[in-house]
This record gives C-alpha cells, structure tokens and sequence, in this order.
C-alpha cells in the first residue's frame, strides 16, 4: 500500500487549508463559546429542577454541554465540511476529474475531511473547553487512560460523521438540489447527535431510537465515554458498527452514482 | 436632506431587494421547499424548549406558556431583523473580492445596498414559526390583559426587529475592521435571539447586566414580558423599564449607524 502516503498527503492538505482562515477560527472560537455560556445555564436550570436527568449530575451535564461546542465544528453536526466541497463537484461536473485520479474517491474524501476535523478539534475545540473548564464546575477524567479512550471515540466519531455525510452528498447524483440535503443535515445532526439536549435525557420512546441511530456515535458516545457513563469497548463496538455500515453504504451508492456518471458522458 | 437620504435608501433598498425576490420566484417549488425547511430549521430551537418540558413543569421558575411567549417574541423581532438585515455577513466576502467598491460608486446609500444585498425571502419561515409560537403563547398564558399590556405586544416586536437590526449594523460595521471574522457577529445575533428564549432567571446575573446595560437585548422581550406576565423585573429594574424598549431602540439606532459611518469612513479599498 504505497497509497497510503497519498492519504496522508491529501489530509494534511485538508488540515492546512483550514488552518489559513485565522480570524475565521478565532471568530468561530469565540461564537463557540458564546453558545457554550448560554446552553450551560439552561442546562443548569433544567439540572435543578431534575437533578440526575438521564442519568447525568450537574457537573456532567455542564460536561456535556461544554464538549458538544468543542465537537460541534469538528463533527461538523450542521454539515460544512468535505460533502460541501463534494456536493459543488457533483453540481459542476468536476467530480468526473476525481474519477479519473488513481486514487479511491471515497478514500480521498475521508482523508480530506479527517484533515479538516483534526484541525478544527484542536483549532476551534480546545479553547471553548478550556474556557468552560475554567469558569464552570465539569466533571473530568483524572487518568490519562481514560482521556486517550476518549480521542479514540472522537475519532470514531468522526468517521461516522463522514460515513453520514458522505451519503447525504452522494445523493446529489439524484437530486441535484444541495440546499435540500444541506437542510436535511442539519436538522438530522443537531437533533439526532444531541447537540440540544444529552440523548440520554430525551423523553421515551423518542429517547430509545435516536439512541440507536448512527448520529449517537457522535457526541453521546465520546461524552459517556469521557465521563466514565460507558465503558470504552462498548462505545467503540457501536461506534465502528456504524462507520462500517455507513462506509459500506456509501461505496454502493458511490458505484451506483459513478456507473450513472459514464452513462452521461461525463 | 436627512429626509431624502432616507427617501433615497429605502427606495433603493426595495429595487435591490425586489430584483432578489424576482430571482428566487422563477423557481417556484425549490422557494417554496427553501420556505419550509428555514421554518424547520429555525423551528428546532421550539422543539428543544418543547424536549426540555417534557421532562420538567417548569425552568428558572418560568411555565411553558411564559416561555413560550418568551420564544415568539425573540423569535419574530429576530427573524423581522434577519429578513431585513440579515444578509449582512456578506459584507466581509465583499470587501475581501473587492467588489464593495462597486456600492460605493453607486448612487444609492452603501447601507441600503449593504442591507439589501442576497435578500433572502425564505426567512419568513423563521418569522412564520415565531409569530405561531407567540400566537399559542398568548392564548395559553394567564393574564389579566390591560390596554397597556396588549399595546406593549406589538411594541415589543417592533422595538425588538429594531434592536436585533441594530446589531446586525454594528456587527456590520466591524467587518470593516476584521473582514474574516464576520461569525463573530453570529455570537451576538444568533446567540442573542437563542438568549432570550430563555426566562433571565436562568442566567447568571453578570450575564443579565452585559446584556441590559452594554448591548441591550434585554429590552426586546425580558423586560416588557415581565410586566405583561407579572413577573418581578430582572435585576430589580425600576416600573417604568418595561415601556422604555422605544427609546433604548432608538437609542441603539443612533449608535449602530454612528459605528456604521466611522466603519465606512475607514475603509480602504483592495486597490485591486
């Protein structure tokens, strides 16, 4: 596998491109934490009147809160990352030059999107974390094992989110309207990952099935996992359960939309 | 002369707005699909307030109705302002390309032009959705309804639109000075009209102060919605807080326009 240094390549590539835009990162930072101040007292609030909703403390819940701000961009839950850039090249026609790289298309895009996620986790997640650590009670890890089994699960939870976001761009092949699937996407993400309450405080029956949906791998998971709610395997056994069934998806649907591509003459 | 500048902006305002809506109504399904999902998406914020009263009767003390009153207030003066303003962090991309130098030579008010530019007429689903919320928000809350309290309804939109406008200018202006950085306006528009769809009794009280003696959000609903609901003011305002959201807007006014101006003064081309 001499391609591998391509991917390596081609998500530095990404890694770098975000990290041009510095005011632009400083400026999300800053957005991030704005939000991360409001929905922390709301949180606080609701923790008052039912202490111990979804089974999570005060302090967990502020955990939470705080993490889903950091994760937000680099998940990227609304959407925004490489299946914008993807959806446009289907848009053009320019995906036809991707087609023709030696190189695997679906590959390419993961590499490029795990170069852009890395760097918003440290660029854009770090900051509005620490910042909520300073100024509010959290309830964090204090051995290292358990902060590496949390990076493990947030880059599991990447490639879910690629897995997902992959598909939603593939579609683009049949619908030609990006604006459509972007709005889907966004809907899905912030609901479904949880980012507006914890998925374990969402009401039941609701509450079962978005815990059984690909978009708990997100933030759920990494969360439970750095607040000891989970134990790791377990996580990473649901976690990688989805990335192989959205991955696999995706290459179906990726030989079903490329097939169509030849048939268009390009 | 003030008067026909005014004329003028609005005049031009409406031209450049008007060419906008005519583009997106050639296609009418994908308008009216664009339409439905700003209501979905803005909407969400409701079904997480919905989510949280599902598990409790009540948040900061405040019942579902008075937070819901709470949320279409916010919520419609926001989306008024966003309608009309809201296209503002295109400035920023502007200023980078260089083609905001094309406004200038324009005979036509920059800030019109500014206002009007990628008018998006799919933000009605935000107004649409607010305006439902408020409107089972005042059937649901239990007041003993005055003329003052039914007046202060209307007043509160409209005040509140001038409010949110006003940061929308401001945050505006900054692009002038930080061309990049136009999401962090988003902190201030967006984080502002999420804020006060919560009761202040959830929020810390230097949080309550910033944002009702430096950028005075509170004045949009918080206050007034006090009055109407009965509830104690927060920071223990003086009685006559709840009818003073008129001026503070004008006030506010003034002030966004004054940094729009300096902004605008400042600028210097790409020379490209």
């Amino acid at each position: 596998m001499g391609s591998g240094r391509l991917y390596v390549a081609v998500a530095a590539g990404g890694f770098r491109r975000y990290a041009t835009y510095r005011a632009a990162t400083a400026a999300g930072v800053f957005t991030n934490t704005v939000f991360g101040i409001i929905l922390v007292y709301t949180y606080l609030a609701l923790w008052d009147e039912r202490p111990h909703l979804g089974g999570y403390d005060q302090t967990q819940a502020v955990t939470y809160a705080w993490l889903g701000q950091a994760l937000y961009s680099t998940l990227a839950i609304q959407g925004g990352g490489a299946e914008k850039d993807l959806m446009a090249r289907i848009r053009t026609g320019e995906i036809a030059v991707d087609l023709y790289r030696p190189a695997d298309l679906q590959l390419w895009w993961l590499a490029s999107d795990l170069g852009r996620s890395i760097f918003q986790l440290l660029g854009r997640g770090v900051i509005p974390f620490t910042f909520g650590a300073l100024f509010f009670s959290m309830a964090l890890p204090q051995s290292v094992t358990t902060w590496v089994a949390f990076l493990v699960a947030v880059a599991l939870a990447m490639i879910v989110s690629f897995g997902i976001r992959y598909l939603a761009a593939l579609m683009m092949f049949w619908l030609m309207d990006d604006r459509g699937i972007a709005q889907t996407l966004m809907i899905a993400g912030i609901f479904c990952s949880g980012m507006t309450l914890p998925l374990n405080a969402f009401p039941d029956p609701f509450g079962d099935i978005v815990r059984t949906l690909p978009w708990a791998a997100q933030l759920q998971m990494p969360a439970d996992v750095l607040m000891g709610e989970v134990s790791p395997w377990h996580a990473y056994a649901f976690q990688a359960a989805w990335a192989l069934v959205l991955l696999a998806l995706g290459r179906l649907l990726q030989s079903a939309a490329t097939r169509r591509v030849v048939v268009q003459g390009g | 002369m003030a008067e026909s500048t005014v004329a003028e902006g609005l005049r031009a305002y409406r031209l450049i707005a008007g060419m906008w809506i005519r583009s997106l109504l050639t296609y009418r399904t994908s308008f009216v699909f664009t339409v439905v999902g700003n209501l979905l998406i803005t909407g969400m914020d409701f079904v997480a307030i919905l989510l949280m009263f599902s598990q409790v009767d009540s948040l900061g003390g405040w019942t579902l109705p008075e937070v819901a009153l709470l949320y279409g207030l916010s919520a419609t003066a926001f989306g008024l302002a966003d309608l009309l303003l809201g296209s503002m962090d295109v400035l920023g991309g502007r200023i980078r390309d260089g083609s905001f130098d094309i406004l200038l030579v324009r005979p036509a008010p920059v800030l019109a032009q500014v206002g009007a530019d990628h008018f998006a007429l799919r933000r009605l689903g935000r107004i649409t959705q607010g305006v439902l919320v408020l409107g089972y928000a005042l059937v649901a809350v239990e007041v003993d309804w005055t003329a003052a309290k039914v007046l202060l309804v209307p007043v509160m939109v409209v005040c509140g639109a001038v409010i949110f406008g006003s940061v929308f200018v401001a945050g505006a202006a900054f692009q002038f000075v930080a061309q990049d950085a136009a999401e962090v306006q988003n902190a201030f528009t967006y984080g502002g009209g999420t804020l006060l769809q919560y009761p202040p009794t959830v929020f810390g009280t230097d949080l309550v102060r910033g944002v009702t003696f430096v950028l005075p959000l509170a004045f949009v609903n918080w206050v007034p919605a006090a009055y109407v609901l009965g509830r104690p003011y927060p920071l223990g305002l003086p009685d006559w807080a709840a009818f003073a959201s008129p001026v503070v807007a004008f006030g506010f006014c003034v002030l966004a326009g004054l940094a729009w101006r300096a902004g605008l003064r400042a600028y210097r081309s790409t020379g490209s």
